[in-house]
């Protein structure tokens, strides 16, 4: 073998060993800390949850009582929504859909819809945005009472133009210096509460 | 013992990592708007470069060189990666925040930077020392800018420390201004160049006034005997 060809595979073999080493020990760690981790997101979701649902509302194991639905009735959001079903004895008590506003002003907002069985909102909360920090990020719960306004209106509850925000001539405030974030969410919930009523059979089948 | 002096000097102020050297700008601008945040990435390069540091050191003698730097990334993404992972499973929350910024410590030139210029030529206690307070020293910048941004952006300091340190913390936060209606500019991007600007401003100020001083008697001297009268 040539010496240049000899080297080659010295640092070849060293290199290699390195991958072995680094590759062994972060699946090592990946092992020990899966299950915790696994946990710690289970935990996390069940809390957003009950900030909506309390936990006497149901006797179902909600995380897994779910149904990923396509894109059917929601023409503008690009990927699939899963709905969460809550229910007690065997009876439908509410849903919990994980939505998506696909027009907010930095991109995608994602919600959880909480609506009761009659098509009542239990509530909005939002779970991941980038909208701007200080104007559009009043939508979070913790920095605003904004989100709260939906909490008992359904689709009569104001009638079809009332859903928009004030500028649109509807009855849900805007923020100063931010009226593109709230509408599009006042629009994504309206569209879910109609998704709701057009397939609520299918939805907690 | 100078030797470690000197280290720890250069680690904290004369060759601070993103004050002087300006290393790490990516993770530093984009994290550094609270206290807490600042904090947390803080440290985790803080255990990155302390445990990329000795390992190189360790290892120093074996490499060949010509492979070196391969060699330092391999170790560099499978320390960083591990610290994502332990940070995943033992502080959730703060991962939520700075979960995707993690994975940017592996790009933070300051610690290639310290395999390269320190650890590869020294012994392990001493890369080791180095790690420790390169790490310290970002962090001190880190968390003095996340102040600065906080404090002016939101009128508050330490505001969910709870994400950090449990509990416990729940009632760290100081209030500054109440009623605060904010100040976008520091929490956007540009307020981090801003602030990180006058950061080094205030260095080099403090830089300069301590030369002046060890400089002092004889500069004065010479000017006056130079230009005697003037001013």
């Amino acid at each position: 073998m040539s010496p240049v060809l000899e080297s080659v595979f010295r640092s070849a073999a060293f290199l290699g060993l390195f991958a072995v080493v680094g590759t062994s020990l972060i699946d090592w760690t990946h092992h020990q800390t899966q299950k915790r981790i696994a946990e710690n997101e289970r935990t996390a979701l069940l809390q957003r949850f009950h900030e909506l649902i309390p936990a006497a509302w149901y006797d179902n194991d909600i995380l897994s009582d779910k149904r990923v639905i396509g894109d059917k009735g929601f023409p503008e959001s690009p990927s699939s929504i899963t709905v969460y079903r809550i229910r007690k004895y065997q009876t439908n008590v509410a849903v919990v859909i994980a939505t998506q506003a696909p027009d907010g002003y930095n991109g995608t907002i994602k919600l959880l819809v909480a609506i009761r069985e009659n098509g009542e909102l239990v509530g909005v909360r939002v779970v991941a945005h980038r909208e701007t920090p200080g104007l559009g990020d009043g939508i979070e719960e913790s920095r605003s009472n904004w989100v709260r306004q939906f909490a008992g209106r359904s689709l009569d509850r104001p009638y079809e133009n009332g859903w928009a925000v004030k500028r649109d001539g509807g009855v849900f405030d805007q923020f100063t210096g931010a009226t593109i974030t709230p509408r599009a969410i006042v629009n994504a919930v309206r569209r879910t509460l109609i998704y709701y009523r057009n397939y609520k059979t299918e939805l907690f089948e | 013992m100078s030797k470690y002096r000197e280290i720890i000097q250069n680690g904290l102020w004369k060759n601070n990592q993103a004050m002087v050297a300006l290393l790490g700008l990516c993770p530093l601008l984009a994290v550094s708007n609270t206290v807490i945040n600042s904090l947390g990435l803080g440290l985790a390069t803080t255990l990155t470069l302390v445990a990329s540091n000795v390992i190189v050191s360790l290892i120093r003698n074996r490499i060949p060189k010509e492979i070196r730097l391969p060699i330092f990334v391999l170790i560099i993404a499978s320390i960083v990666t591990i610290v994502e992972l332990l940070m995943n499973a033992y502080f959730f929350k703060l991962y939520k925040i700075l979960g995707i910024f993690i994975p940017l410590i592996v790009t933070n030139c300051a610690i290639l930077g310290r395999a390269e210029a320190f650890a590869i030529k020294n012994p392990v206690d001493l890369a080791f020392l180095d790690g420790l307070f390169m790490g310290i020293g970002f962090t001190f910048a880190l968390v003095f800018l996340g102040a600065l941004r906080e404090a002016i952006g939101f009128g508050t300091l330490l505001d969910h420390a709870n994400l950090m340190f449990g509990a416990a913390a729940n009632n760290w936060k100081i209030v500054l201004i109440s009623d605060y209606k904010g100040f976008l500019l520091a929490i956007l991007p540009p307020g981090a160049f801003i602030g990180l600007g006058f950061l080094i401003a205030i260095k080099n100020i403090i830089d300069a006034k301590q030369q002046k001083k060890s400089l002092g008697n004889e500069d004065t001297m010479q000017i006056m005997s130079t230009k005697p009268g003037t001013g």
